[in-house]
């Protein structure tokens, strides 16, 4: 097994260029949705998907009454991606294992073995994954699995022009990620924060990220609403269990009366074979 | 509270039509072993009229689950592992989509050969495989036949709810109650068809009136689920939408729906329930029985469309 690889996505210095999902589409030969003009903000991607890999989000924070310059925070720009969690909720579910850990600790989506169930689609608590009409399969970031394989790194961090991608060794990213968060802090910043550094967001993301405000402004789940889908499976059980217990004991009451058998029939004899009463 | 950022799989349509038909299937399964092996000897009628349902229903299944998938030939990925290096069978016993596949498959082993031991005690059937199927299953050995395979139909019926829950959607996963009402909701519409069902074998309405009975527990049952659906969701914060414009309403249908069983609707049955009225009579009661039908078959169509529904839009 390599060593363990990781972005840190820093938001603070992004730019919202969108170079990243320029050169993930490059590389990774992906056509791009057709052009939209959603007209909520200067972003017309829109989200991630089958199609784009890399998202940068615009979101808009500029203040009603413009009283101040806004201190760099009227816009908060957001290049998002698959998170590479620890503890992933697409792997959990997929049912063909089609969804594999690679020898980078990254998440990867084996595209002969997909069939395209959409499972996975239903479980990833970030939106990360698209089903792509064109090879019937689901597709999301592949961490340029190609590119690690061959000792690149990935696409949309070569290109980052003000390094707001990151890309190396796990633990080193952390190192950095804590020195820039200090730094942040030291000059008053303190809205800053790490989101998935550590292991409180599914057990941590190998793509984490410096944030300038809380994860929902984002919409990244926060520490309480990060569960994995398998919460469900003992209570729902559970919830089976009882409910076949009561079906079965009501199919044995109704099958056991004899009270109303003996009822029933006296009713029978009462209106004669005709049937009516 | 609950917040979700998810995007939604697109389960559709073929995905309704399995939930409804699946659950169908596995309720049907599941009443006739308990006619069988708990009713009186002329309940028998009706529990095989309910063997002989539950394969055809359970047929078209794995068909619209295939079609579903975005690689149909791929089907078989969910049983064997195609990962280079795995090998072997897939099988997750957290994800319910994998378990489900492997009970589908085994339910539709079962499922058959109750369909083929009924064909020949009706002597429809007379091939030798037939016969020493039928001839296997006639003691002991078939009573725990019919028994696993209406857990089985049990767990079929009721997966799919579990398999919503297992995710991060909206709705969905807020509750922990779905897999306990697709299986109430398929326990009261299998018991409804077989009461209709059930007229067109001689000495089969003997056991209408019971079925009515058991309609009714079941339909009690599934309001209760409603209920702990709902309150889960409002304590998950996802009430108002799971309410709101239409759903509210369709909602409201399928509670609607399971009026005509409470209050007994079935119960004429209960007039034509003797061995000794003509056939023609118990044909005319039966056709009394078939709005009652169609109402509490639609409130099981109707809840799952809701449910798959509203989630997604
Ligand atoms: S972000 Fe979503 S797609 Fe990426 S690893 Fe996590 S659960 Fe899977
Ligand atoms: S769509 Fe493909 S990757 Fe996703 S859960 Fe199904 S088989 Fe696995």
């Amino acid at each position: 097994m390599a060593e363990a690889v990781g972005f840190f996505t820093d938001t603070s210095v992004c730019i919202g260029c969108k170079a990243c999902e320029v050169a993930c589409k490059e590389w990774n030969q992906l056509k791009g949705n057709k052009p939209a003009f959603l007209a909520d903000s200067f972003d017309n991607t829109g989200k991630l998907d089958e199609e784009n890999w890399r998202h940068v989000a615009f979101i808009d924070k500029v203040p009603d009454a413009p009283t101040t310059t806004g201190n760099g925070a009227a816009w908060l720009m957001f290049s998002d991606v698959c998170k590479h969690c620890k503890h992933a909720s697409c792997m959990e579910v997929c049912p063909t294992n089609a969804i594999i850990r690679t020898e980078f600790d990254t998440v990867f989506i084996q595209q002969d073995v997909c069939n395209g169930c959409r499972d996975c689609i239903a479980a990833c608590p970030f939106g990360v994954i698209g089903f792509s009409e064109q090879t019937a399969t689901v597709h999301k970031c592949t961490f340029c699995y190609d590119r690690l394989q061959s000792g690149l790194m990935p696409a949309c961090a070569k290109v980052c022009p003000t390094q707001a991608i990151q890309f190396g060794p796990l633990s080193e990213l952390q190192k950095k990620a804590d020195a820039r968060l200090a730094t942040l802090q030291a000059q008053g910043t303190t809205q800053a924060r790490l989101y998935g550094r550590d292991d409180k967001v599914y057990g941590g993301l190998n793509a984490f990220f410096l944030l300038m405000d809380k994860p929902e402004a984002y919409g990244l789940p926060n520490e309480a609403n990060a569960v994995l889908p398998r919460r469900n499976n003992r209570t729902g059980y559970l919830g089976v269990l009882m409910t076949a217990a009561l079906g079965v004991l009501a199919g044995l009451v109704a099958l056991r009366d004899r009270g109303g058998t003996r009822r029933a029939e006296e009713a029978l004899r009462r209106c004669g074979p005709t049937g009516r009463m | 509270m609950a917040e979700h950022f998810v995007a939604s799989p697109h389960w559709e349509w073929y995905i309704l039509g399995y939930f409804f038909l699946g659950g169908l299937s596995g309720g049907m399964y599941t009443l006739a072993t308990m006619l069988r092996l708990w009713g009186s000897p002329r309940d028998e009628a009706a529990a095989r009229t309910a063997f002989l349902a539950a394969f055809p229903l359970l047929l078209l299944c794995p068909i619209l689950l295939t079609i579903d998938l975005g690689r149909p030939l791929r089907f078989w990925h969910m049983l064997i592992d195609t990962t280079p290096g795995h090998g072997g069978l897939a099988f997750k016993y957290w994800s319910p989509m994998s378990v489900g596949s492997w009970a589908l498959l085994l339910y539709g082993a079962f499922a058959l050969v109750s369909f083929i031991e009924v064909r020949t005690l009706d002597g429809r059937m007379r091939a030798p495989l037939a016969r020493a199927i039928a001839h296997a299953l006639a003691g002991g050995a078939g009573r725990v036949v019919i028994g696993v395979g209406a857990l089985l139909g049990l767990y079929v019926a009721s997966y799919t709810g579990v398999l919503l829950s297992v995710s991060n959607q909206p709705i969905w996963s807020d509750t922990w109650a779905l897999g306990g009402l697709f299986l109430a909701s398929g326990l009261s519409g299998s018991a409804a068809l077989l009461a209709w069902l059930a007229r067109y074998r001689p000495e089969g309405e003997a056991t209408e009136w019971r079925l009515a009975q058991m309609e009714r527990y079941f339909a009690i049952l599934e309001l209760l689920l409603i209920a702990l659906v709902l309150a889960n969701l409002a304590g998950a914060g996802t009430l108002t939408r799971a309410l709101a414009k239409p759903w509210g309403v369709l909602w409201a249908l399928v509670v609607a729906s399971l009026v005509p069983p409470l209050v007994g609707m079935g119960g004429p049955a209960i007039q034509v329930a003797s061995g000794t009225g003509s056939a023609a009579v118990a044909r005319a009661a039966g056709a009394s029985r078939t709005p009652m039908l169609a109402s509490v078959l639609l409130g099981v169509l109707l809840m799952r469309f809701v449910v798959i529904f509203s989630a997604q839009f």
